[in-house]
């Protein structure tokens, strides 16, 4: 099974102090994977984050063809839940600063 | 459009969702959770179930090391939940939201479980008959109609949209 790999843009990024800037916005991302069925996808994007159908849709389709999508963003505790939340579903979902 | 068949699971007018499974499916489906509850009992580290465990942070192992050490032990209760639900009502023909919802993680887990294994891709090419992974990838196509019946069913009864447009 193919993973998401880190990107280059995060392999080259310098070590600055973003890292430790608390106000900085965390992103929440889902990956494309090769087993959870689309239509479960939408559906946990929905009941996870109360999203319009169009939209969760929209975000899995993004998901499905750019291999991943931003699917929330907020303080680091906040997308931390989010994270688990998606991973109890499933899916494949990280965190990372919004650069 | 019509469905050619009829759903497996289904919404019923008091709330709550019919379950229309044969007899042999049922055994089988109890049969896999049980399978998996073993594994799950036995180890979080073997490489099909660690689809079920992911990696929050990809760029900081330290963080994700503490973020695994915070949620594992509760993300493996809740598996062991959901699969204990779908083992106790596995003979039902009528199911609550919340047994439901367990069946939709079981079943998505099992996919997750088979799917690593089989090491399915999304350019899946039908297998021949005779190929030895044939009998597990006519349960996983079976998982997945069943999941799909779930997942419909369900989004019945999601509530109206709390999110407006991103």
């Amino acid at each position: 099974m193919t993973g998401p790999s880190p990107s280059p843009v995060e392999v080259d990024e310098p070590v600055d102090d973003t890292r430790t800037d608390p106000d900085a916005p965390w992103i929440v991302l889902v990956w494309n994977d090769p087993i959870n069925l689309m239509s479960y996808v939408a559906f946990v994007l929905q009941k996870l984050f109360g999203y319009p159908k169009e939209k969760a849709d929209r975000l899995m389709l993004q998901v499905h063809s750019e291999g991943r999508a931003v699917v929330a963003n907020g303080p680091r505790e906040t997308c931390e839940l989010h994270v688990f939340r998606l991973h109890e579903h499933g899916l494949w979902a990280t965190m990372q600063h919004d650069t | 459009m019509a469905r050619m068949f009829r759903r497996r699971i289904s919404r019923t007018r008091r709330g709550t969702y019919a379950v229309r499974l044969p007899a042999p499916e049922r055994e089988l489906l109890a049969n896999l959770v049980d399978q998996l509850r073993e594994l799950l009992e036995l180890t979080t580290d073997d490489p099909s179930v660690r689809r079920l465990f992911p990696t929050a942070y990809h760029d900081d192992a330290e963080r994700d090391r503490e973020y695994q050490q915070l949620v594992r032990d509760e993300l493996l209760g809740r598996r062991l939940t959901a699969l204990a639900t779908v083992e106790a009502t596995a003979e039902a023909d009528e199911l609550d939201e919340a047994q439901l919802a367990g069946w939709l993680t079981a079943l998505n887990d099992l996919r997750l479980v088979l799917g690593t294994r089989l090491d399915v891709s999304e350019e899946q090419d039908a297998i021949e008959d005779d190929h030895p992974d044939a009998p597990a990838m006519a349960v996983y196509g079976y998982l997945s109609v069943l999941l799909t019946d779930v997942v419909d069913a369900l989004a019945e009864d999601l509530p109206p949209p709390t999110e407006p447009e991103m």
